[in-house]
């Protein structure tokens, strides 16, 4: 069971449902207000959606400077896996722990509905269980979607499979090569547009999301089998 | 020390797609203003501070701006300093 953190900025609005999914997928997560400075041991770090210091100046360029962030970006820095979702995105990008930055929509509109991602890559953190090339369908909830980088960072994301879901069809909001979430040249920082928690049962209209979630727990796994096998199959007690 | 009045202007980089000035244009059209062209929309900051000199004032007015006022991926930034 790992120790999952979900950061609460004050604006943050899907803190408990992040909570909710980690938990329905086995983890021991936790709220972790942001004026906290340390991450009480925590494996997993997850920046929730919502609307950070109301996004006054740019959204997330505020939370970014918030006393938890040097705890977040050394566990990053470490390789701990960092997931920011939606508004957490954002705040990654300001924080410069990913590339490129959010914008607002092309066509102005705050969008909330569902919409087609396309897994590109299953080998973060938060993807290990898709199938690469997998449909999903999330749904997005933002006014400032647009993923921006410059034409060499865009054209590095892509040599580098740093583009992890991609919008298919319909590109919601006008993001540079349709980009719907992104990670770090060490594959450990995350961020995604949609919101995968508000898709983990079927009560919620659908589980899309819900391997996101589960990836972690099975990362874990793998990780600890992968443990005992480096001791020749005895149990070292890890 | 002297009171400096710093006033920032931050604008989308050139380039970039620009859907609030997009919007803006498009009604300045739709009110017969068909002249106007290349409407872009940015953000005008103020603020007051006490520095040494003009120079010094516009380094940190400079920091601040490359620290938060504006983000170096998608906005251009201009400072004008003055004697409060």
């Amino acid at each position: 069971m790992r120790r999952v953190a979900v950061v609460v900025f004050p604006g943050s609005n899907c803190d408990q449902d992040t909570v909710d999914a980690a938990r329905a997928a086995g983890s021991d997560a936790y709220f972790l207000w942001h004026r906290e400075t340390d991450l009480r041991q925590a494996d997993v770090v997850i920046l929730p959606g919502g609307f950070s210091y109301g996004d006054y100046l740019r959204s997330g360029a505020i939370a970014r400077f918030s006393p938890i962030m040097p705890a977040v970006a050394a566990h990053a820095q470490a390789g701990g896996p960092v997931l920011g979702i939606c508004n957490g995105f954002q705040i990654l990008c300001e924080a410069e722990l990913l590339p490129g930055a959010l914008m607002r929509n092309a066509r102005l509109k705050f969008l909330s509905r569902p919409v087609r991602v396309r897994v590109e890559a299953a080998d973060t953190p938060f993807t290990g269980l898709y199938r690469p090339g997998e449909e999903l369908e999330i749904p997005v909830a933002n006014g400032d979607g647009r993923y921006v980088a410059d034409a060499r960072t865009a054209a590095e994301l892509e040599a580098n499979g740093q583009i992890v879901w991609r919008y298919v069809g319909d590109n919601p909001n006008g993001s540079t090569n349709e980009i719907a979430g992104v990670c770090n040249a060490g594959r450990n920082v995350v961020g995604i547009m949609p919101h995968p928690e508000r898709r983990v049962a079927p009560a919620l209209g659908g589980t899309d999301g819900a391997r996101i979630f589960l990836s972690l727990e099975a990362g874990h796994a793998t990780q600890l089998a992968g443990a005992v096998r480096a001791v020749g199959g005895h149990h070292a007690g890890v | 020390m002297p009171a400096f009045r710093i006033e920032v202007r931050v604008m989308p980089r050139a380039g970039l797609l620009d859907p609030q000035g997009l919007a803006v244009e498009h009604a300045l059209h739709a009110l017969g203003f068909a002249e106007a062209n290349a409407v872009r929309m940015g953000k005008h900051l103020v603020l007051q501070l006490d520095a040494a000199s003009r120079d010094a004032a516009a380094a940190r007015a400079k920091a601040m701006c490359d620290r938060l006022l504006a983000n170096p991926v998608t906005e251009d930034y201009q400072i004008a300093v003055e004697t409060a």
